[in-house]
């Protein structure tokens, strides 16, 4: 009966940045477009650090592919940007911006449910043009395929849909990219996590507070001690009437300290640095969390098979650069390229070799060579040892290494090292750059911070209870396979909503008794679950998103 | 194609809302209008067809001037086309048969002779569940009642419907008719949208339809009984051949309840709650006819 399957010439899935810009693309070369979204609304399900970039190098930007982009969906231009590294209460800061601006036509700071949906409503005009438009509430849960070959894509909510060209742009927990084989979800190490807080704040308080005007804005990022030995840092970025501070750790990381991340958030929260701009009356809008890809290990240099090709995360493409994160620029570009590649394919009238094209493309642009740079893989096959490791470390505690730091400090080369996106690139994943060299800069360079903080931060349970949630009761979208506390027990701490000594998240650590015997096992309710795709990785669990419409409802992002 | 929903005001039953007077009568006054609860079985049913089929879609009703709530909601459910209203002081008090010969003219009076026309399943005031049917037999058209799903064969000419029978089993079965036709949708009609162009439509029409829906008034066409070219003797109460021998009052609810608190956690008490519910859990298909 597959030919009463409804025909698109393209279909993506997925309205993020890497979803708009390949289904906009698409469009205006007149290709019939599809957009599938699972969320109630575009950017309802996204959460974001977020600063959105818009490189010189880059073949697009988000501005270009959608004029008034800037004006409509973004929040303020970031114009200061500092990094502070502590050691307790003492924090040495660097000005930073020379080094953001390098190779940055412009960033911006973005809330996802605005700037999404905004873009959603430009894409589905454009889309509709072609006979085709963009739905939200459809999740797709499947590959359709034909003697093999992948022709369309099955959904939940719909009939299944052929089309020549598939375009997954459904993200970090892509499960079309796992489904052909092209992404695994197995290796901690591949993946940060990002767990965030959006803070209400008046535009006036903000622009006294950080002594900026209502066109300017400021990024603060965070390293040290602070965060337990947990390797990544964190971040505060100004909106329009809000702040968004969160922090993004390696997950291997994450696990191997058993670190309960929520409170690695609220360490950031109440440090004194932060207390100059939160004052007392904290007042909370949102808790949040999601998985990231790190490109250097992540980023398929090959990401394509048949009609289907992955952008933006469902390919791995989030760039850390150092301390910069660029993931929606990235995916920006490589929705346009896929397009572009398609559009090619189409007028050849070789439409299945969009996928070799897109490839050819992510690599004449130089994009592949920013998410995986060689000099990483160099420095990192040097440095990501434990010997090396450890060599640096007391090289660096010793005094020697201690006098080092004061004296490059002297002579301006430690603010011009962490401006430099070329060393960034390259910094090994060990502790050395996220926690050793910014605690000892902090001891041997910092001031005490004077202010102390009074926040008063609500519970997990209060974060839990203030999101929005459309309960799927009777519809887990995660199963436990194993749920021995051996296999599946890391969930515990690593899941944002859910803590060792703490009943209502998704995630409990429970002991049975049975036969005189005691097991130590994990019990999961999905109710509150964040879809943050932590324990996708770090448990042993069937994961799938809810159905579309369901699950959380991100008002911020 | 062209569809034309029915649907009516009534008194919006619900606790709080509604108000009587000493002797039980019902206060239309003092009591909200609302749609007809079951009319948006039939909107729903309406929607699937114009979006599957296309064309337009008419919502018609007879009632006083002040429906402009009722039909303003129509007109939103279903992205309607335009609305008609049947409305005059001679047209009050008129009973199902009365207002089935009104309604009847007034769909043979649309320029655009209707190919399907849409009625719910009773009302909420009157609950005879007539009006649908005699407004069909004055057409002389075909009728399909308890409708649970649809589909029209436009170059056929013909509408296929699964209909629910309910007997001493529930029995769904498939029966055919020759358009123009009378759809009465069932309370179980679910409509469907499993194409993506389908939901697609559904988005258009709402764009459309937002800023019509805003001025519902100008596309509202309201005729009295000399537009109808109806006989007095024939509409309102006059033509009403209905008697009703009496009205039982509503028995009231008393003023003050007594509560008793019951602490979830306690099991003892959550089962005497549940005991003391059993007898009406029992009774709920009862209630339900
Ligand atoms: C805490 C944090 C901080 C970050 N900071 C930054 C930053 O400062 N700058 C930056 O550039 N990047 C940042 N990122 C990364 C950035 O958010 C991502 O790289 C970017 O959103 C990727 O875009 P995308 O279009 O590939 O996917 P997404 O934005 O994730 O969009 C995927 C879309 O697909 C939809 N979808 C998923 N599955 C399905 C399905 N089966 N069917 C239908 N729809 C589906 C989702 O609902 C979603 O709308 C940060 C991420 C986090 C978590
Ligand atoms: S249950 Fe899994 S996906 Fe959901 S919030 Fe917890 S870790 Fe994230």
């Amino acid at each position: 009966m597959t030919e009463d399957y409804e025909h698109y010439e393209a279909v993506v899935v997925g309205a993020g940045p890497g979803g708009a810009a390949a289904a906009a693309t698409l469009a205006r070369n007149g290709v019939e477009t599809v957009v599938l979204e699972r969320g109630v609304d575009a950017g309802s399900k996204n959460v974001t650090g977020g600063l959105i970039y818009a490189e010189e190098s880059a073949p697009y930007t988000i501005d270009g592919i959608f004029p008034g982009f800037r004006e409509h969906a973004t929040e303020r231009p970031v114009t200061d940007y500092y990094i502070h590294n502590i050691a307790g209460e003492q924090v040495r800061t660097f000005d930073i911006t020379d080094g953001h601006e390098q190779d940055t036509e412009w960033a911006d700071a973005v809330l996802r449910r605005k700037m999404d949906s905004w873009m959603a409503r430009q894409v589905h005009e454009i889309t509709r043009e072609t006979g085709g438009g963009l739905l939200t509430e459809v999740k797709v849960n499947g590959l359709l395929e034909e003697d093999g070959e992948i022709v369309g894509v099955t959904c939940e909510e719909l009939d299944p849909i052929k089309a020549d060209f598939v375009v997954a742009a459904d993200g970090v927990n892509s499960e079309l990219a796992r489904e052909a084989g092209l992404m695994d979800w197995e290796e901690p190490e591949e993946w940060f996590q990002g767990v965030k807080a959006v803070v209400d704040m008046p535009g006036d308080t903000i622009n006294e507070r950080f002594g900026i005007a209502d066109d300017e804005g400021e990024a603060h990022l965070f390293s040290g001690d602070l965060y337990d030995g947990v390797r990544g840092g964190g971040f505060l970025y100004t909106n329009q009437d809000s702040l968004c501070i969160g922090n993004v750790f390696h997950l291997d990381s994450i696990v191997e300290e058993e670190a309960e991340v929520q409170d690695l958030l609220d360490a950031l929260l109440t440090h004194p640095v932060l207390a100059q701009w939160l004052g007392d009356d904290y007042d909370e809008r949102e808790y949040s969390a999601k998985l990231v890809p790190d490109s250097k290990k992540a980023a398929n240099p090959s990401p394509h098979q048949g009609r289907l090709v992955l952008v933006g995360d469902a390919g791995g493409q989030m760039q850390a650069q150092g301390p910069i994160i660029k993931g929606m620029n990235h995916a920006v570009t490589a929705g346009a390229l896929a397009a572009e590649a398609f559009v090619e394919a189409r007028s050849r009238g070789e439409p299945d070799s969009a996928g070799e094209r897109y490839e050819r493309r992510l690599h004449d642009e130089g994009v592949m060579a920013k998410l995986r740079p060689a000099r990483y893989e160099v420095a990192s096959a040097l440095g990501e040892n434990d010997t090396t490791t450890r060599l640096a470390e007391r090289a660096l505690d010793s005094s020697v290494g201690r006098l080092g730091v004061r004296m490059a400090d002297r002579v301006g080369l430690l603010e011009r090292a962490y401006s430099s996106p070329y060393l960034a690139t390259m910094m090994p994943d060990t502790k050395t750059p996220y926690v050793t060299l910014p605690t000892i800069i902090g001891e041997e360079l910092g001031a005490t911070v004077e202010a102390e903080s009074t926040v008063e931060l609500p519970s997990l349970e209060e974060r839990i209870g203030d999101l929005t949630y459309d309960t799927d009761v009777g519809n887990p979208h995660i199963v436990v396979e194993d749920n021995s506390f051996e296999a599946s027990g890391a969930a515990v701490t690593a899941c944002p909503v859910s803590a060792m000594d703490y009943g209502g998240g998704c995630y409990r650590d429970e002991t049975v008794q049975s036969n005189g015997d005691e097991k130590r096992v994990v019990s999961l309710d999905t109710q509150p679950c964040v879809e943050c795709g932590t324990c996708a990785i770090v448990a042993d669990t069937q994961w799938e998103h809810p159905r579309g419409g369901k699950g959380v409802e991100f008002r911020e992002g | 194609m062209h569809s034309v929903v029915l649907t009516k005001g009534v008194p919006d039953f619900r606790e709080g809302q509604v108000a009587f007077d000493e002797d039980g009568h019902l206060e239309r006054g003092n009591t909200p209008t609302v749609m007809n609860p079951n009319d948006k079985h039939a909107l729903r049913t309406a929607l699937q067809t114009k979006v599957r089929h296309g064309g337009s879609l008419s919502v018609m009703s007879m009632g006083p001037p002040g429906y402009g709530d009722v039909l303003r909601e129509a007109m939103e459910t279903v992205y309607a086309d335009d609305l008609y209203l049947l409305s005059d002081r001679e047209l009050a008090a008129s009973d199902t048969w009365a207002t089935a010969i009104t309604l009847a003219t007034g769909l043979q009076k649309l320029d655009d002779t209707p190919d399907l026309v849409f009625a719910g399943f009773k009302t909420a005031d009157g609950e005879t569940g007539h009006t649908g049917p005699q407004a069909c037999w004055c057409l002389d058209w075909p009728i399909i009642t308890h409708v649970v799903a649809l589909d029209v064969d436009e170059d056929d000419s013909t509408v296929r419907a699964k209909r629910l029978v309910e007997g001493d089993i529930e029995e769904i079965e498939t029966v055919e008719a020759p358009m123009p036709a009378f759809i009465v949708a069932d309370p179980e009609f679910e409509p469907t949208y499993r194409k993506a162009s389908h939901r697609l439509t559904l988005k258009d029409l709402q764009a459309e339809t937002a800023e019509r829906a805003e001025n519902h008034e100008e596309h509202l066409t309201t005729w009295d009984h000399a537009d109808l070219n109806l006989d007095p003797d024939y509409i309102g109460l006059d033509g009403s051949p209905t008697i009703v021998s009496s009205v039982d009052p509503i028995p009231k609810a008393p003023a003050e309840r007594e509560a008793t608190m019951v602490d979830p956690d306690d099991g003892e008490g959550m089962s005497e709650v549940f005991e003391a519910m059993q007898p009406f859990a029992d009774g709920r298909s009862a209630a339900g006819d």
